[in-house]
């Protein structure tokens, strides 16, 4: 049984690790507001790059003059992961949610007799995949200095999956990062970026995607301009929306924690009071029944 | 009074502009041009320039753009820009910095035509500067 002192000791070291959660907690709902907004002020260029990547590909027809990185290489057999994850842990399941993601892929990819190449973007995804792929891991891009995402920071890593795909190292390049979908819900995420799908031009195009089109320069010059930019936006939405799910992760889980050292305070608050009230009656029995014995 | 129509300058990280304008001057890759109303549906490439917006309300504003595409059809135009500021917002050191990547690039240019591309970009940049400088 633990002595009084014990557990005023305990109780004092629980009120301040809820402090510091409870602070954790707010500095991370400031944070998400923010992250949110840049989120959504990236919104117009992604999706304005959308349309114009469905009109133009319209235009070529899928034609040969199509840049490789549109099209792929033709093979399936080395694959590139790029595992987005956070700098900093503290934020519940979300950089395991992630790695796993990618772990089942990578293990799927195995399984079909597939080459896995893999860059870590983030500290703790890093930390993951190195236990158990080691050896594949090409590169870790740090971006603990960074203090706000910038479309610079995307670039470089767009840049460098881009060269190396130039070099011929990867056949299929694919995404991982997390998809914010509320701060109580992110959801793991694979989207291949190369070759790029197109997938999301409808037939009856956007807004007068009909119209005949001049180009200035020639389509397939525009389109090789456009495929590595799109490829650096998409990449830069990731890490947006990667930024945005840690901090509602986090949010959440320091939440969680304030309210655990709340109730284990409680606990610990009755054991106390319970203890010193049985000190209490032991010494009122001792002086009485010294006074009887008298 | 010409026309207004729907303008809107994008960049990676916010939308910059979005309002209805008399005309806007896009520095295309094959030479300047002027957009106005009902202009016949054009994709272009854009080099760093300086967008000059009139808006429909008569006002005018300048911005730097380096590099990016405009989408052009009747009824509106989206300029989709890599990095976009206002001209009086220009940050000279950065501007600095940006061509002397340029010219790193053109220095260790494997091919010609890496090389004469990057080369081009410098003098876009250097155009640019020298036409912001007395600004």
């Amino acid at each position: 049984m633990p002595s009084l002192k014990d557990l005023r000791n305990r109780i004092a070291s629980v009120k301040a690790t809820q402090k510091i959660t409870k602070a954790m907690q707010m500095v991370a709902a400031a944070k998400l507001r923010r992250a949110q907004e840049a989120a959504e002020a990236a919104r117009p260029y992604s999706e304005r790059m959308g349309s114009v990547l469905a009109n133009i590909t319209q235009a070529i027809g899928g034609g040969g003059d199509a840049p490789a990185l549109m099209t792929g290489t033709g093979k399936d057999d080395v694959h590139l992961l790029v595992v987005c994850t956070a700098e900093r842990g503290l934020c519940g399941g979300f950089n395991s949610q992630i790695a796993r993601h990618a772990r089942d892929h990578i293990r799927r990819l195995l399984a079909d007799g597939k080459q896995v190449k893999i860059i870590c973007v983030g500290k703790k995804g890093f930390d993951i995949l190195r236990r158990d792929y080691a050896a594949m891991i090409l590169d870790r891009i740090d971006l603990r200095e960074v203090k706000t995402l910038g479309f610079v920071n995307a670039d470089a890593i767009a840049k460098k999956v881009i060269h190396l795909f130039n070099e011929g190292a990867f056949d299929v390049c694919t995404l991982f990062y997390s998809q914010f979908k509320s701060v109580i819900s992110q959801v793991p995420t694979a989207q291949q970026i190369i070759p790029a799908g197109v997938a999301s031009a409808p037939a009856e195009a956007v807004d007068g995607g009909n119209a005949v089109y001049e180009y200035e320069p020639e389509p397939g010059e525009i389109l090789s301009d456009l495929i590595p930019r799109n490829i650096s936006v998409q990449v830069f939405r990731a890490l947006l929306e990667n930024a945005a799910g840690e901090m509602g992760a986090k949010m959440s889980a320091m939440d969680n924690a304030t309210r655990n050292a709340g109730e284990m305070i409680n606990k610990l608050s009755i054991t106390y009071n319970r203890q010193r009230q049985a000190q209490i009656t032991k010494e009122l029995i001792e002086i009485i029944s010294g006074a009887e014995a008298l | 009074m010409a026309e207004a129509f729907k303008f809107e300058l994008v960049s990676p990280e916010r939308l910059l502009v979005s309002e209805q304008v008399e005309s806007v001057v896009i520095p295309g890759a094959e030479g300047e041009m002027t957009v106005m109303a009902h202009h016949a549906p054009v994709m272009t490439t854009i080099k760093p320039g300086v967008v000059t917006v009139k808006t429909a309300s008569g006002g005018e504003e300048r911005y730097v753009v380096f590099g990016g595409f405009a989408d052009i059809v009747p009824a509106g135009c989206t300029l989709l820009a890599e990095s976009a500021v206002a001209v009086k917002d220009v940050d000279r050191a950065d501007l600095a910095r940006r061509i002397q990547e340029a010219r790193e690039d053109a220095a260790d240019a494997k091919d010609d035509q890496a090389r004469s591309k990057a080369e081009q970009f410098l003098s876009q940049l250097t155009t640019l500067e020298g036409a912001l400088l007395p600004a």
